[in-house]
């Protein structure tokens, strides 16, 4: 999918924030709480890693945006547990109102439902049969393509042509695991991309590598 | 934290953790003292000092330094560090005429056993959004100018694979021992926005 979290070579950001010596992992003590809540959602919600980075990306931008990384993270995790109701979609708003105050009435708990989902093996690292279609060396293409749904492949990458730097170990695919439909583990690879062939001819020279599955690549006609 | 009000009357994030965490500890779901575990480690045992050691283990040891560019898992993992995040863990070394630099597009994505969570400004939407389209413009506006015949190559971690930078052992640290190599050795330069620097 096209959503807010795909943001290879996308502009209006700004400029970037230098780093800060001696930052803290966590600027506030929610942060802390939310990103421990939202490791622990995956599992109470029977979700996976992809599952819940697909949560992410599902977030509006106000959602992803506004409250920040730890923000984006409570957020996916209250996506995932209403969605899978283990919390009724209003709960959580309701009991933030009755914890500032208000005696406003609480939904019941509905009956959860997870998702008919079991993983083959932890991780995600998953051994292949057939050997690697591609080779270090070889000219590959990242296919043009727009899933509707979940998938490492970033934006920027669909369509252009790179060469295979390392054939790295065979992994389950985010692209199905996401949504449940299955690990089918595929290899993958790291990819070098000239910048010349991202942005135009005008760009300064230097290189791009992503680690893209072998349903992203085609030999290039 | 005070309760804010935006224009949807939006409730602050620090109330809906609260009560998110509530919700679960009341039905069982979780438990309070096994996310206090999970926010000890982050804060205190899983964090840079880490990747220091790996560093200065390979600036001193180049049979380790072999190990670590050949296999950088089971490297890393040789010193004790493993973990989430760190399923697959690929070292790539700077030099005076290459220079790698990591980033997440996607999402935030970072090698957490040796480097800790991110650090804010790696999961900054500027950072991620142009480190891929004009590297050197953002190196230097983190405080890193490269001289112009640097090949930079972007490493954008868009699977499970990890990157991790060996820096450049700066010049003038021959006579310090391992030891007194590791508190040099950054968060930023392991992430290739910094060099490392003689003390």
């Amino acid at each position: 999918m096209e959503g807010i979290a795909d943001m290879g070579g996308t502009e209006g950001w700004g400029p970037v924030r230098p780093p800060r010596p001696g930052e803290p992992v966590f600027a506030e003590p929610w942060q802390a709480r939310a990103f421990a809540l939202a490791l622990l959602s995956i599992r109470v919600s029977g979700y996976n890693v992809d599952a819940f980075r697909h949560a992410t990306e599902r977030l509006d931008r106000a959602a992803y945006l506004d409250e920040g990384y730890f923000g984006r993270w409570l957020n996916a995790a209250e996506l995932v547990l209403t969605e899978t109701a283990v919390l009724a979609p209003t709960a959580v708003e309701t009991r933030a109102r009755n914890l500032r105050g208000e005696h406003a009435a609480e939904p019941p708990a509905p009956e959860p439902v997870r998702p008919d989902y079991a993983p083959t093996a932890p991780g995600s690292l998953r051994t292949v049969d057939t050997p690697a279609a591609f080779a270090v060396g070889e000219r590959v293409r990242a296919r043009d393509m727009s899933p509707p749904g979940h998938t490492r492949l970033p934006g920027y990458l669909r369509g252009r042509s790179g060469v295979v730097e390392l054939v790295q170990p065979s992994a389950l695919l985010p692209d199905t695991n996401a949504h449940f439909l299955g690990e089918n583990p595929q290899h993958v690879y790291s990819v070098r991309f000239d910048s010349r062939e991202l942005w135009g001819p005008g760009t300064e020279p230097f290189s791009v590598t992503a680690e893209l599955f072998e349903s992203y690549l085609e030999t290039p006609s | 934290m005070t309760p804010t009000s935006g224009p949807d009357d939006r409730l602050a994030p620090a109330l809906r953790t609260e009560a998110l965490e509530q919700l679960l500890t009341e039905r069982g779901l979780i438990d309070p003292a096994a996310m206090d575990a999970i926010i000890a480690t982050y804060e205190t045992q899983v964090g840079p000092l880490n990747g220091a050691k790996v560093v200065a283990r390979a600036w001193t040891d180049p049979q380790y330094k072999s190990r670590l560019l050949q296999d950088g898992t089971a490297a890393i993992a040789e010193l004790g560090f493993t973990g989430p995040q760190g399923e697959h863990i690929v070292v790539v070394e700077n030099t005076p005429t290459t220079h790698n630099v990591v980033v997440c597009t996607l999402c935030s994505c970072y090698p957490w056993p040796v480097l800790g969570l991110p650090p804010s400004w790696y999961k900054d939407p500027a950072y991620r959004s142009r480190v891929v389209r004009e590297p050197r413009a953002v190196l230097s506006e983190m405080g890193l100018d490269l001289a112009d015949g640097v090949r930079i190559t972007v490493r954008d971690s868009t699977s499970e694979v990890r990157w991790l930078v060996l820096p450049e052992r700066p010049a003038g640290t021959e006579h310090l021992t391992e030891e007194e190599l590791v508190p040099l050795v950054t968060r930023d330069a392991m992430v290739g926005v910094a060099k490392v620097t003689a003390p």
